[in-house]
């Protein structure tokens, strides 16, 4: 009996010395613990430590012109930093979070961003931004949690009408009869599907579909992010009106066709329109440089125009040794001609109003995206609503079916679940 | 315990030294990693700093209910994940079997010509990354990919394989016109799935999965048949032959009794490989379509990664451990050995074999 007492001595002191060792390795372990608020504008850490960078990039493009731009502000400074392109973001991050260790400046999601605010991450360095009254509103809002601006935009992208321009001047339309209202946009799509292509392709996701539901007035929270208005009638009728597209046979999801979004379809000449945001210029020239297209803004529906914006920010990590050169590389890469350079470099549309016109005059087949801004709605950021979102996208595929009423009545559920946690 | 005589001291300080290594680096990235990950599925740790920390605080098992009650989409999820991956197992693990074990006769065969090479051309899918082969496996099934071209030649428009969430069972019934499940089973909910989804049956593009592993795998668990059936005695199967025994007697009456203990293996390590799927999903379909290929440790991933729900996919992954240990015990007592009934023991009865008079034999068996 006391032998078996030693050996559980044993194991026992074998536990908490591996335990141990294990706290030592992770260094950061002990300044981990301070989940504070993070409103007020406390002073913010500062030191000779280099920077890194971890960025979600598109591919080389953006890579190189973010390295590029990091480089130059790094022999102006003076102070080191590095750019890592990273292959899983949201691993790499909750990885550098969790040892204490996290990259000091790096790509937030706007559905990412409650999460990481919630849990003590984020810096929110927002309010002490130079350029803030810079950022587009519609933006920052995107940014803000609780009251509070985390992050810089970093630039953003809004949902347009693509129209393949061969297979309009076919169905005998002109300049003038680009689709202004939800009826036209039925009409045209009815006349330009054939047997060979439907009239629209869309991405069967809420990302898609949502701005549909904004022309009607409809979002999937009241104004201030407090209340979940999911099954508003608004949110019904446009809904209804996607659903009607797709039964009437003039509109298909992508998924429909066989391909992985709607930008794919229209690429392979399997739809006339789609509605994309304006990364899909980057991916038509790449994959499919013979189509020749023309972008206009979404329709209006019953409650005027509407459209989704998707933006990510720059995230500066709480654990950062050295946040004061870090909030200055921001300032920096969103700068108006920094974000110029980025535009030319790999095709986004700069986050501030100052580099709006000089943008619009260097991509006029574009500016329909810009213009969009005015009116552009931000997708859910509320802790918890990338699950829902997810889970209403599910769904989607079988929409042309579906109850739609019910659709958004199990959605409304859900996210006023999320909303009261 | 006093009975018995100890080995000198020093003799046993001496094996503690040679294992320690072992102890150590097992100690170190198995057991205390599991231990932590165990306190994080009850804590609301929040993927900052240390879970050990002071700020985290023991959440009893709210992590749990969670995930098994309250109707919350994480239920929901959750209940999805595992109807997704039982079709799965259901389905994978019997025909790889299977699949591995004719392999395995068939290449065993002496009159077989090239056996080497049959080997060698089944096991060439195991050794390959799982990663290749998944890529490889989105190009062949997609909708105007080989598989639905050679397809087309026999007059079947194929399918939309990995964009199609309907679930195989439901397209079966659909062919006899029933088009929605009966109130009783669309009206009930377990896990925040109702029963006719339950009954769904793996989808189109979980289909596709399922072919894959059994492509895969079936020519690892070939190789532990394969030696398996090298290391059978020839004379049991002479003495069969000599009895009178087909080859397909002495296939399932010689032969697979005596494979037991491989069988007990392939079968376990099948169940464990399969509830555990994660690789494919993530470089293949990332759960959809209609989250109809989420696996619980897909979802494990993403609800920790993804949602910073740290706790909850902490819990996903114990729940999982939970159901792989039950169900490897059940299959174990389900294999185990047993004395032969009454019933299958008259088959063997020599006074039956030679056509005796019934009833003594009855008597004298008894």
């Amino acid at each position: 009996m006391q032998r078996r007492t030693h050996r559980l001595l044993a194991a026992g002191a074998l536990t908490a010395v591996a335990a141990l060792g294990l706290t030592a390795c992770g260094s950061g372990f002990s300044s981990g613990d301070g989940a504070g608020s993070g409103s007020s504008a406390a002073a913010l850490t500062s030191s000779d430590d280099p920077l890194s960078i971890l960025i979600g990039s598109s591919g080389s493009h953006e890579t190189k012109a973010v390295s590029s731009a990091v480089a130059d502000w790094s022999k102006s400074s003076g102070t080191k930093a590095t750019v890592t392109a990273a292959s899983d973001l949201t691993q790499q991050l909750s990885q550098g979070f969790a040892s204490g260790k996290p990259a000091d400046v790096f790509y937030v999601s706007t559905d990412q961003l409650a999460g990481y605010a919630k849990n003590g991450s984020l810096l929110a360095y927002g309010d002490q931004l130079k350029n803030k009254s810079d950022f587009f509103p519609t933006l920052v809002k995107s940014f803000t949690v609780d009251g509070t601006f985390y992050c810089a935009p970093k630039d953003f992208s809004t949902l347009g009408l693509i129209i393949n321009e061969k297979m309009w001047k076919e169905a005998g339309f002109t300049d003038s009869d680009v689709p202004t209202t939800w009826d036209q946009l039925k009409t045209v799509a009815a006349k330009l599907t054939t047997s060979d292509h439907v009239g629209l392709a869309l991405s069967p996701q809420y990302a898609r579909v949502g701005a549909f539901m904004a022309e009607a007035g409809g979002s999937f929270t009241n104004a201030d992010g407090t209340k979940a208005t999911v099954d508003s009638n608004a949110n019904l009728q446009g809904l209804e009106y996607v659903q009607g597209l797709l039964k009437s046979g003039d509109a298909k999801f992508s998924s429909d066709l066989g391909t992985g979004w709607g930008g794919e379809s229209f690429g392979k000449g399997q739809a006339a329109m789609t509605v994309e945001g304006n990364w899909i210029t980057g991916a038509l020239s790449a994959d499919y440089p013979d189509i020749s297209y023309k972008v206009a803004e979404m329709p209006a529906g019953p409650s005027g125009q509407g459209t989704l914006q998707f933006t990510n920010c720059w995230g500066i990590a709480k654990d950062s040794p050295n946040q004061k050169a870090a909030l200055d590389l921001v300032e920096k890469l969103t700068s108006t001609d920094q974000q110029l350079t980025f535009a030319k470099d790999f095709g986004v549309m700069p986050s501030v109003k100052s580099a709006a016109d000089t943008w619009k005059t260097d991509n006029p087949d574009l500016a329909p995206f810009l213009d969009s801004a005015s009116f552009a709605e931000g997708v859910p950021n509320q802790a918890g609503s990338a699950d829902v979102v997810a889970a209403f996208d599910s769904k989607m595929s079988g929409l042309k079916t579906a109850d739609a009423k019910a659709l958004l009545a199990t959605t409304q559920k859900q996210f006023a679940a999320v909303l009261s946690q | 315990m006093a009975g018995r005589k100890r080995p000198p001291r020093r003799q046993g300080a001496a094996g503690w030294l040679f294992v320690s290594p072992t102890i150590v680096v097992l100690g170190l990235f198995l057991l205390v990693p599991v231990l932590m990950a165990l306190w994080v599925s009850f804590s609301d740790w929040s993927g900052v700093g240390s879970p050990l920390s002071s700020g985290v605080k023991f959440v009893g098992t709210k992590n749990y209910q969670q995930l098994l009650s309250g109707g919350s989409l994480a239920e929901t999820n959750f209940g999805t994940s595992l109807r997704n991956n039982a079709w799965y197992v259901v389905f994978v693990v019997p025909i790889q079997t299977a699949v591995a074990l004719l392999l395995a006769v068939l290449v065993n065969r002496q009159v077989l010509r090239g056996r080497g090479f049959f080997r060698t051309a089944f096991y060439f899918p195991s050794v390959t990354s799982s990663v290749a082969i998944t890529v490889l496996w989105l190009f062949l099934f997609s909708t105007t990919g080989a598989v639905n071209k050679a397809l087309s030649f026999i007059g079947v428009h194929g399918p939309n394989w990995f964009n199609d969430p309907d679930g195989i069972v439901h397209l079966a019934l659909r062919l006899f016109g029933v088009d929605r499940g009966p109130a009783a089973l669309t009206g009930h909910t377990a896990l925040g799935v109702s029963w006719w989804d339950w009954f769904a049956g793996p989808s189109v593009a979980m289909s596709a999965f399922i072919m894959m592993a059994v492509f895969t795998t079936s020519g690892t668990f070939m190789l532990l048949f394969i030696a398996a059936l090298q290391n059978l005695s020839s004379e049991v199967q002479e003495a069969a032959m000599m009895d009178g025994a087909n080859g397909w007697q002495r296939f399932w009456r010689i032969t697979l009794p005596q494979l037991r203990p491989t069988l007990f293996t392939v079968l376990t390590l099948g169940l464990i490989g399969t509830w555990q799927v994660f690789d494919q999903i993530y470089t293949g379909t990332r759960g959809a379509p209609d989250n109809t290929t989420v696996t619980p440790s897909y979802l494990s991933y993403t609800t920790a990664f993804g949602s910073q729900q740290w706790g909850q996919g902490a819990a996903i992954a114990f729940i999982l451990f939970v159901i792989i240990v039950v169900l490897t015990l059940v299959q174990r007592s389900v294999l185990r050995e047993r004395a032969v009934s009454k019933r299958r023991m008259r088959l063997y009865d020599p006074a039956r074999l030679t056509g005796a008079a019934a009833t003594t034999a009855k008597e004298t068996s008894r």
